[in-house]
């Protein structure tokens, strides 16, 4: 773990290897690792808010991923969040539903 | 022969439909000297099995996986032959391998193998997947993909595509299946087998050049853009954008869509232009598995346009790209899709 940003040895998951300086490597700035995943946090909510979901950031190492209900369970990465969000729904989150890009096109407007 | 293990040994695995010749590719292939220091895992389907007899090479390192079916029971059997393999060289119980190569039946879905090696915890910091070799019988291969989605899939997800048996076929025949695998399957390399050198150049490729045959297709996409050609409902299509593109926005659009469609997304490949990074960013998936993304060396010809090819199955296009385009951001001068 890292004494610094109290990430522990990270998800081994594709979506962490990004393109930024601090995140392709573990050793990099924990900083930069904090502020990727608030920024990770924040995009996923956007969307969640469609599915009155949110996420939030738990010890910089899972998400806990909450319903309006006070449904909660803790996920471990972008790909687990998506198949727990729909169960904790009941609903299916669909990136092609055009219902949910109307309302991500408006928030961008 | 080799003194030591490879850090990560690289496992390739043979597929194609039943009777499509994979285990005469295999049987060829390892009469290359080169290929000398190869374990071997077979999957057989049926009560009694034929094909390690027919490779006519039955040693330790040969191990028979009997519980049928690849993609359905013998993940675990699968995993657990590796980890045993594993642990027998390092004991030095056997003759050191360098590399394994597992024929699957040729019923098998070959999505399960490449999973079992990323999600098993011990296996993925030993294993790395090479190549998916998918072997297509060139007389019956027309009908065996109207007739069985499964080779549709084994042949959407190769890395190189050996056409079988072409001394049988018409050459009409050939020609007419080629542009089928084609549609399938635009950028893997196409052998046939009767000029088919086995060695090891075809069966493995590392990420550079598997990264470089994704780029000779978007090379030629460029050149000729290609309308999509529709083959069992399979389809190919890119995504072509000149704006820099937010890892975040489109790590959580990828994972979101293949969440919900990866079973249609048969593949997915990308070179992406990521904001605040000079280097392009490599990204393949087969259906639900995304591997490690990878930074090139640089931008091939000077065109920093990123490109992502979707060959999907029964997914609109159009509405992957409107999807793209809402939470990748809107292209500045151009959203051209090939």
């Amino acid at each position: 773990m890292c004494a610094l940003c109290g990430v522990l040895g990270g998800a081994d998951h594709w979506t962490d290897a990004a393109a930024r300086p601090g995140v392709f490597t573990y050793a990099a700035d924990p900083l930069e690792r904090r502020r990727e995943r608030a920024r990770r946090i924040a995009a996923a909510n956007r969307v969640l808010g469609h599915y009155q979901m949110k996420v939030s950031d738990w010890q910089g190492t899972s998400f806990i991923l909450s319903t309006a209900t006070g449904k909660t369970e803790m996920v471990e990465n972008l790909s687990h969040l998506w198949s727990v969000a729909e169960r904790l729904s009941g609903r299916t989150c669909d990136p092609l539903d055009p219902t949910l890009l109307l309302r991500l096109d408006a928030a961008h407007d | 022969m080799t003194e030591s293990a490879p850090d990560f040994t690289p496992v390739t695995l043979i597929t194609g439909f039943l009777g499509s010749g994979k285990t005469t590719l295999l049987q060829r292939l390892l009469a290359d000297p080169a290929l000398a220091d190869t374990a071997v895992l077979i999957n057989e389907f049926g009560e009694v099995a034929l094909d390690h007899h027919l490779l006519e090479r039955i040693d330790e390192r040969t191990v028979l996986l009997k519980s049928g079916c690849l993609c359905c029971t013998v993940r675990g059997e699968l995993a657990d032959a590796l980890r045993d393999l594993h642990s027998r060289r390092a004991r030095g119980s056997i003759p050191p391998f360098r590399r394994v190569i597992v024929e699957s039946t040729g019923l098998a879905d070959p999505f399960p193998v490449l999973t079992t090696l990323h999600a098993d915890p011990v296996l993925r910091h030993h294993f790395r997947m090479a190549n998916v070799i998918t072997t297509v019988d060139a007389v019956t291969g027309a009908r065996t993909l109207a007739a069985h989605p499964e080779s549709v899939k084994q042949i959407a997800v190769a890395d190189r595509i050996v056409l079988t048996k072409t001394d049988l076929a018409e050459a009409g025949t050939i020609a007419a299946l080629t542009r089928r695998v084609r549609a399938i399957n635009p950028s893997a390399p196409l052998h046939t087998a009767s000029d088919i050198a086995p060695s090891v150049t075809l069966l493995f490729s590392d990420r550079s050049s598997r990264d470089a045959a994704a780029q000779d297709w978007f090379d030629q996409q460029m050149r000729t853009p290609t309308t999509a050609e529709h083959t069992d409902g399979v389809e190919a299509f890119a995504i072509v954008f000149d704006h820099q593109v937010d890892w975040t926005a489109f790590s959580l659009w990828l994972t979101m869509l293949l969440n919900r469609y990866g079973d249609a997304v048969l593949r997915v490949k990308g070179i992406l232009d990521i904001s605040d990074s000079e280097a392009p960013v490599a990204v393949h998936g087969v259906q639900h598995l995304v591997h490690s993304p990878t930074h090139m060396q640089s931008w091939p010809d000077g065109d920093r346009r990123s490109r992502i090819v979707f060959i999907v199955q029964g997914l609109d296009p159009d509405a992957v790209k409107t999807s793209f385009a809402t939470f990748c951001g809107k292209p500045r001068n151009r959203a051209a899709a090939a």
